[in-house]
């Protein structure tokens, strides 16, 4: 038992330690993150009212998309210098490994996405009383999204067309989750009770914890075979 | 029993029972297909509401039906193949992906030709239009992955994996699509909602239904066969039938 928590835990420290030498690539998503979002502004005009109405939607599609464009490096150092090869080989349930990378690469993006969103929902004069929406949206969310997208990142790693194919794939199965985080915020921006959509996103958060790390283990599988 | 499960799952021995079903399944397609279409284009009486512009049902819903239906097959026998490596289920699965596209898309484009007249635009964002156009997209990535991979097996494995992920998502899309649509907009015209469809325009529905579906087991068929026979071009077999073919000619 106390042997599966530390393999767990070795996996988990050791991506936060290699990313942490790798700062420059930790605030890559960051920066891609705040300069989508000041672009949103020059498209539609300054104009406080409308920009009010659309900036939970613009910080979610600019969350999706950061979060595929990180993800997508989540385990191609591991597949090019053999390391996933012995992940797969160590003897440790591969679903625990996988699960340890996915928990540490959505500390190292999701949560400074999060605390970023927070301050440029600021910027974009977000109604107070959306915030805390917003920010339980993102909170419940973006770990669906690194899950689901681990997923796909795993079928996909290694591969000519790598970055395209991954965002193809994975922003269907992005949908709901942007469907119930921007009905929460409505619904908080008119003052209407939001528990409702919480709860679907904390269902697909508890969905995609038990199942994306079991089908994340099986995609590396195949693509080591 | 378990000898004649694995002749069945054999390629050659699919191969052949493929060559021979062919023809039936194509003949009832064209016989269900002519009873259909005069039932629905001649037989049925024209809409009191919609006129005669309601035919366009007889593409539409098949199809739309058929989509659903088509994901459903792909990911079952992509799992079948995941599970017990038959490599017949693989080759299915891959046939199927063009097939079910092509039925999504005919469900989208008769869908919005019928809408004009209808509802006077081309599309809305109703949750069955847009739940549909997600399963496009879902059939578009799918393929998009089983053509990354050089491997035929790898793609046929990973893009089950892929179709299985998306099986589970289906649910989940169509229902936070018609949640986020019915409270956004209030709901749309919807003729299939209506309680009962007359038996006279129902009978001829369900006859294309058929024939959309011996259609779909034709050409699933036919792809199967030239799948089966570029997967095991090394094997003797083939090479066989090919002379045969060859000194033919």
């Amino acid at each position: 038992m106390t042997s599966y928590w530390n393999a767990f835990r070795v996996i988990f420290l050791r991506d936060i330690i290699l990313a942490s030498r790798y700062r420059a690539e930790l605030a890559n998503p960051l920066i891609f993150f705040i300069m989508v979002i000041v672009l949103f502004p020059f498209a539609f005009g300054s104009d406080p009212d409308l920009l009010r109405r659309v900036t939970a939607g613009m910080i979610w599609i600019t969350a999706l998309l950061a979060s595929s464009l990180s993800l997508e490096g989540i385990f191609r150092s591991d597949y090019a210098d053999g390391s996933a090869e012995q992940m797969v080989l160590s003897g440790y349930p591969l679903t625990l490994l996988v699960a340890a990378k996915i928990a540490a690469h959505w500390c190292l993006t999701g949560l400074p996405l999060i605390i970023i969103a927070m301050l440029t929902a600021y910027l974009l004069s977000l109604p107070t009383q959306a915030l805390q929406a917003l920010f339980l949206t993102l909170f419940l969310g973006t770990p669906v999204l690194s899950l689901i997208g681990a997923i796909a990142v795993a079928l996909t790693v290694g591969l000519r067309s790598g970055g395209m194919l991954l965002s193809l794939i994975i922003l269907p199965l992005y949908m709901p989750i942007l469907i119930f985080s921007m009905l929460a915020v409505e619904n908080a921006m008119a003052d209407i009770p939001f528990d409702a959509e919480l709860y679907f996103l904390s269902g697909m958060l508890v969905l995609s914890v038990t199942l994306a790390p079991i089908a994340t283990a099986y995609s590396l599988r195949i693509r080591m075979s | 029993m378990l000898k004649q499960f694995h002749q069945l799952v054999s390629p050659k021995y699919f191969y052949n029972l493929a060559v021979l079903l062919t023809p039936w399944f194509a003949w009832l397609t064209i016989l269900l297909m002519i009873a259909g279409l005069y039932g629905g284009l001649v037989f049925a009486p024209a809409d009191y509401q919609q006129g005669e512009s309601f035919r366009i049902i007889y593409v539409h819903v098949p199809s739309a039906w058929m989509s659903l239906f088509i994901y459903v097959v792909m990911a079952v026998a992509g799992g079948v193949g995941l599970i017990w490596h038959i490599k017949i289920a693989d080759v299915v699965a891959k046939s199927c992906a063009p097939i079910g596209a092509s039925f999504t898309f005919l469900a989208l484009a008769t869908g919005s030709l019928w809408g004009k007249p209808m509802w006077g635009t081309w599309w809305v964002w109703d949750a069955r239009l847009t739940s549909e156009l997600i399963l496009l997209f879902l059939y578009l990535g799918y393929m998009a992955l089983q053509s990354a991979f050089d491997d035929r097996r790898v793609a046929a494995r990973a893009s089950a994996i892929l179709a299985l992920v998306g099986l589970v998502n289906i649910p989940i899309i169509h229902y936070s699509v018609e949640w986020w649509s019915t409270l956004h907009q209030g709901a749309t015209v919807s003729k299939m909602d209506a309680p009962s469809i007359h038996i006279d325009m129902l009978i001829p529905l369900l006859i294309m239904a058929l024939a959309f579906k011996a259609y779909f087991v034709t050409i699933v068929l036919l792809r199967s066969r030239t799948e089966i026979l570029e997967y095991e071009c090394n094997s003797s077999w083939v090479s066989k039938l090919l002379n045969k073919v060859e000194s033919r000619t």
